[in-house]
């Protein structure tokens, strides 16, 4: 194309170069160098290194697949994963059950100030994990916590937050101040595609708004709510932010396996077992793709009936 | 049957006025509950910011201290190990940006790709870029840290920017755009008209698509402006480090008590609150693209 006449008489820049054949390779470029630079490399390279184990004696030598069989008999690893299995089966719910509720009653429910309650919610998403749990660290701590205080004021004994007991629950309200609006704010579009008129048709037929969510709103939103659970069961065996910082409060109930993160990231950066520490990762990674498939099957499988 | 319904339907819009208010009532005053839930560690940061450290002890959490000294945080704050925490705010101002002005520019121009060209892999391709958007982004950090390592970028800000400017949703939402909002009549044209390739993406499509660019580079800006794992594993230098990774450093050493820890506490929270204006700001000057980019998904 760029050797047509019209080409030859205005000199375009790069315009020979970039023929429509070479395009697309150029436009790629830039996405596809970084992506093999900083995903598929270090992808291999860590595969590679988790192969290998590293002696203080003898130093490097290949191990093959033993570090793999170590992670799927560390209860350390396990441990953290079991952690986070009981920290999601109490928070996603809790989560995902208000943003839904909250997403329903500011689409179709008589409300006031719509638009502040919608901005409200999902404002503490702007805020990272980092500073959401220093300031929760403040709020729930034993010194000067504001809760603290008024238990000291009406004479009670004062909460414990972080005790062992507690913490689950200190961390899941954490995560769940980060992310209802973030989940409602995904719902809340879902709402919006469903068509006016569907709504009017079930109102002149008198059909109740509990009817009307059930029979409706939740089939047609099924898909939002399938997205949300895989990201939310994605974030949950991530978790890392919030269990490291509440160690500098609590450091005899998060220990450095609290979760699997936090196991890897001490591995690699404390104790130098870089190619232990690459298998933690991919086993991680491979736990977290196998649940969400799993929850995906499951899902597929109960699907409400439309 | 209609006529039943017809009856019910009455009956219900005769009762409405009255208890329609009432549960309206009842439904703000439920959500309003929420509201202050969600807005009460702001509150509680905002009126602690304003309190010397000796009244972060002695007065009520949620109430005023009895000196307001706000200035006087800040100025601590600024002083606080040579005004380390200025450099923090730009390092992540720097970080952010690049990285969301490179995501948004790269993941343009791989969208385009995708959308209007085809060549030797593009599905195989477009597979690898779909998979990574499901790769856990933490199962990454290692691996990456670990490269670095042997390829002495580690302490570099480099480490942290360049991964950040990978943005595989973002060449989904381009690709999904571009589709949809860039007529290849408009690009035939152009062509004809003997425009090169490179150009004919600046001057058009570019223009084009500006709005679900800045969709792409808002989510990497604020992924970049809130990641911690990532910087605290790759940047050993406090000089290079983002304002998350500082603070939390800060926190810890104030946790550990001892030598004048505990004076740290009124310039951590005083700290967290600045920290957070520009986000704060950035999301609600552009709320529109923010919603935009996370619902783009749940639509599809």
């Amino acid at each position: 194309m760029s050797n047509s006449p019209a080409a030859a008489t205005r000199p375009v820049p790069w315009g020979g170069f970039a023929s429509r054949k070479l395009a697309p390779y150029l436009f790629l470029a830039p996405f596809v160098l970084l992506f093999i630079a900083f995903i598929v490399a270090p992808l291999v390279y860590a595969f590679y290194m988790s192969l290998y184990r590293d002696t203080l004696v003898g130093g490097r030598h290949f191990a093959g697949a033993a570090s793999y069989i170590k992670v799927t008999g560390d209860a350390k690893f396990w441990g953290g994963v079991w952690n986070l299995v009981l920290f999601g089966i109490v928070q996603v719910p809790i989560m995902l059950g208000l943003a839904l509720l909250f997403a329903i009653v500011l689409d179709r429910g008589q409300v006031y100030a719509k638009g502040a309650f919608r901005l409200g919610f999902f404002l503490p998403y702007a805020v990272p994990s980092v500073i959401s749990t220093i300031i929760w660290g403040y709020l729930y701590g034993p010194t000067f916590g504001p809760f603290t205080q008024m238990a000291k004021a009406f004479h009670l004994p004062p909460p414990d937050f972080l005790s062992p007991g507690a913490m689950i629950f200190s961390l899941a309200n954490i995560v769940t101040w980060e992310y209802v609006g973030y989940n409602m704010v995904i719902y809340y579009a879902a709402l919006m595609a469903i068509p006016s008129d569907l709504a009017e048709a079930a109102q002149i037929d008198g059909t109740s708004p509990w009817q009307f969510a059930r029979l409706i709103q939740l089939p047609l939103l099924w898909p939002a709510i399938l997205l949300t659970i895989i990201f939310s069961i994605n974030g949950t065996l991530q978790l890392f932010n919030e269990p490291y910082l509440m160690r500098a409060l609590a450091g005899n109930t998060i220990n450095s396996s609290y979760t699997p993160n936090l196991y890897a990231y001490s591995l690699a950066t404390q104790n130098q077992q870089y190619g232990y520490a690459a298998a933690v990762s991919f086993v991680l990674g491979i736990v977290i793709a196998g649940a969400s498939y799993v929850f995906t099957l499951i899902a597929n499988r109960r699907r409400p009936e439309q | 049957m209609t006529a039943t319904t017809d009856i019910a339907t009455f009956d219900a819009a005769k009762r409405r006025p009255g208890e329609r208010r009432r549960s309206r009532i009842m439904l703000t005053l439920l959500l309003s509950l929420f509201l202050v839930y969600s807005f009460m560690p702001l509150v509680y940061l905002i009126l602690s910011a304003t309190k010397t450290n000796g009244d972060l002890f002695t007065t009520f959490g949620f109430g005023f201290g009895t000196n307001f000294n706000l200035w006087q945080n800040l100025s601590d704050l600024l002083a606080r190990d040579n005004g380390i925490f200025m450099r923090w705010m730009f390092n992540s101002v720097l970080y952010s940006t690049a990285a969301g002005l490179g995501a948004a520019i790269f993941a343009t121009a791989a969208g385009y790709a995708f959308a209007k060209f085809k060549f030797v892999g593009r599905k195989l391709l477009f597979a690898l870029v779909l998979g990574a958007v499901m790769i856990p982004q933490t199962a990454l950090v290692v691996p990456i840290f670990l490269l670095l390592a042997l390829s002495g970028l580690s302490d570099n800000p480099l480490g942290v920017i360049l991964p950040s400017m990978i943005s595989p949703i973002g060449v989904y939402l381009m690709r999904v755009y571009i589709e949809q909002g860039v007529d290849d009549e408009l690009l035939d044209a152009a062509r004809m008209d003997g425009a090169g390739e490179v150009v004919i993406f600046r001057a058009i499509v570019l223009r084009l698509v500006a709005p679900g660019m800045v969709t792409v580079a808002l989510l990497s800006f604020v992924g970049t402006w809130n990641n911690y794992f990532l910087p605290l594993i790759v940047l050993r230098s406090q000089a290079y480090q983002p304002i998350t990774v500082g603070l939390a450093t800060w926190y810890q050493l104030a946790q550990q008590g001892g030598g004048g820890g505990q004076v740290l506490f009124s310039i951590i929270i005083t700290g967290a609150l600045v920290s957070i204006i520009p986000v704060i700001v950035v999301f609600l000057l552009l709320q529109r693209f923010w919603q935009g980019g996370l619902t783009a998904g749940a639509i599809k």
